[in-house]
């Protein structure tokens, strides 16, 4: 009898764990079917003109989306521009010059630290700190002086791209065969030489895969930015404007959104950004997997 | 010129300083800015940490005083029911990708976890906002627990497998030679050689969402009412700190100042565990 139970609950088991794993992969495609059903009104009403439809008036039913497609774009391409310098120095610090140690060990968990500080408590902190210096900036070029736009919602966002953006090239970085280095070495290579010339080359591909997953990251960054960029629904001027993100504009309208479409057309525009960081991602993964094996 | 400078030697090796000085100066500007804002949050949050806070509800709008309880009772609630629906089933899709490495099925879990990593967290707060809170008519704490549940599978995902394919297929093998099934052999003798890894796996997890808002926005949603009933809205830490930070009241953004503080202390303390359980309890054989 006891025997007969056990054979029972090891079966169970065993369809348990593929049970649970064929959930978690189609969980992506069921998100996907989801949002795509629940925004099909909206995809039906709006058409494909949405896309570069410049005017957001709910009000009057017109959506247009591309003041939130420039505004996603720029802030999250001039945060990549920012960090990256930042994080490709400090992966080199922490995955050539000292990979070893106990004080690189202590300035990679600090660095680490930042990714424990929260999305909204970045925004609230960029609100007190990083606005005010944005604003003297743009009073002294004589202009209208806001402080939160998409230069502030960049800088913020920049500095939480670096702990994910550090670690992933650090990754890369590490993993050079050290026979192609020390060729270079016994070549007469400098050390900077060494890193510009064969350790960056021969990453080239994990590098940019690093940075796409955190372009990814950056897309999909709703709490800081939606504090710090100004949320208005109109194409950027300069990169000090006050503009809108896709997850922002979910993230404050959604749950004020009245009437069916209204509702459908931010569905909408989480499917789109559901579809792009899916890709970015599978890509970026894709792009790791290949160079880490 | 000197014999010796071949090639302009000279100029490569001020190249070289130069390039060693800008990786020095960028790494340390990395953890200046570390230390700028740890040091400004805990500098304005500090002196707003009283008991009141701990313990009273929020004032209404324009009367002064007043607390978070109600959202540290809501975090608390929406975390660790987070914790128990995420819990077995990332540790049992972590087994399953550990004892069925190189399969092709595995392979494609294993990539579609990593995908979901990658997912916004906005995203997750409007599938289940369609899934839970749309089929309902109303917000509920329950559905701001499963959006965040969604975003910790990764990280326990990923810490089960790979502390489970470090653990020596020896052990599995005397166990299963005994005659125990493989149940009981996951059980009695896998989970627990492994169990530092992924006690660690959860403990990543629950930092992870313990700062989130964005999925709670229109599932948990909000709520200034202490509240213990799963199947109603509640506030969060995070929601109230982004709710107070866009007014424009001084004495709420000392409340949310105070709520950062606690926030931060809160998953820092998390990962010093983490780095503790690393350390202490890595499988090694």
């Amino acid at each position: 009898m006891k025997n007969r139970w056990r054979i029972l609950e090891n079966k169970i088991f065993v369809r348990w764990l593929s049970i649970v794993s064929i959930i978690t992969m189609i969980l992506l495609l069921v998100f996907f079917l989801t949002l795509l059903i629940s925004s099909w009104p909206a995809i039906k009403a709006n058409g494909f003109g949405f896309l570069w439809g410049k005017t957001w008036d709910p009000v009057a039913n017109r959506f247009g989306m591309l003041p939130f497609l420039v505004g996603t774009l720029i802030t999250s391409f001039l945060s990549l521009l920012i960090s990256a310098p930042f994080s490709i120095a400090a992966a080199l610090f922490l995955g050539e010059y000292y990979p070893k140690g106990l004080i690189p060990n202590i300035f990679r968990n600090v660095i680490e630290l930042l990714a424990a500080i929260p999305s909204v408590v970045y925004g609230f902190w960029g609100l007190y700190t990083v606005a005010p210096l944005v604003s003297k900036i743009e009073m002294k070029l004589h202009m209208p002086a806001p402080g939160v736009g998409i230069f502030t919602a960049s800088i913020v966002l920049s500095i939480m791209l670096i702990p994910y953006s550090v670690s992933l090239i650090r990754q890369v970085i590490s993993m050079t065969p050290v026979a192609l280095k020390e060729a270079a070495y016994a070549l007469g290579s400098t050390r900077a030489e060494v890193i510009t010339k064969v350790i960056i080359p021969s990453n080239i591909s994990g590098i940019s895969a690093g940075f796409l997953l955190s372009l990814g990251r950056a897309l999909g960054e709703t709490m800081a930015v939606t504090i710090l960029i100004g949320n208005s629904p109109e194409i950027p001027h300069n990169i000090f404007s006050p503009s809108y993100t896709m997850a922002s504009v979910i993230a404050n309208e959604f749950t004020e959104a009245v009437g069916n479409i209204y509702l459908s057309t931010l569905i909408e525009v989480g499917l789109l950004l559901f579809v792009v960081t899916t890709i970015i991602n599978y890509i970026g993964r894709i792009i790791i997997k290949r160079v880490s094996y | 010129m000197t014999p010796y400078d071949i090639q302009g030697l000279q100029g490569r090796r001020i190249k070289n300083k130069i390039f060693t000085f800008f990786v020095w100066l960028l790494t340390f500007s990395c953890l200046a800015v570390v230390f700028v804002i740890l040091f400004y949050i805990f500098e304005k949050g500090i002196g707003s940490l009283n008991w009141a806070l701990f313990s009273q509800n929020p004032k209404p709008v324009g009367e002064n005083g007043g607390g978070m309880l109600n959202a540290i009772v809501g975090s608390l609630m929406v975390v660790s029911i987070a914790a128990i629906l995420a819990i077995p089933v990332g540790v049992s899709v972590g087994i399953y990708l550990a004892e069925n490495r190189g399969r092709k099925l595995s392979d494609r879990v294993a990539l579609a976890v990593d995908v979901l990593q990658g997912i916004p967290s906005i995203v997750i707060g409007i599938v289940i906002y369609i899934w839970i809170v749309k089929p309902t008519g109303k917000f509920s704490s329950v559905s701001g627990s499963i959006a965040l549940a969604i975003m910790m599978l990764p990280p326990i995902i990923k810490n089960t497998e790979e502390t489970l394919i470090l653990i020596p297929t020896t052990l599995k093998e005397a166990s299963l030679a005994l005659g125990a099934s493989y149940f009981r052999t996951t059980m009695k003798v896998m989970l627990p050689a492994g169990i530092g890894g992924i006690f660690s796996g959860c403990i990543i997890g629950i930092a992870r969402i313990a700062g989130e808002v964005a999925p709670l926005l229109f599932t948990a949603f909000g709520n200034p009412a202490l509240n213990f009933n799963v199947l109603k809205p509640v506030d969060t830490i995070p929601k109230v700190i982004f709710t107070y930070a866009s007014s424009p009241y001084d004495d709420w953004h000392r409340i949310a100042w105070g709520g950062s503080v606690i926030l931060v202390s809160f998953i820092i303390l998390l990962n010093t565990i983490i780095k503790i359980f690393e350390s202490r309890w890595k499988v090694q054989f």
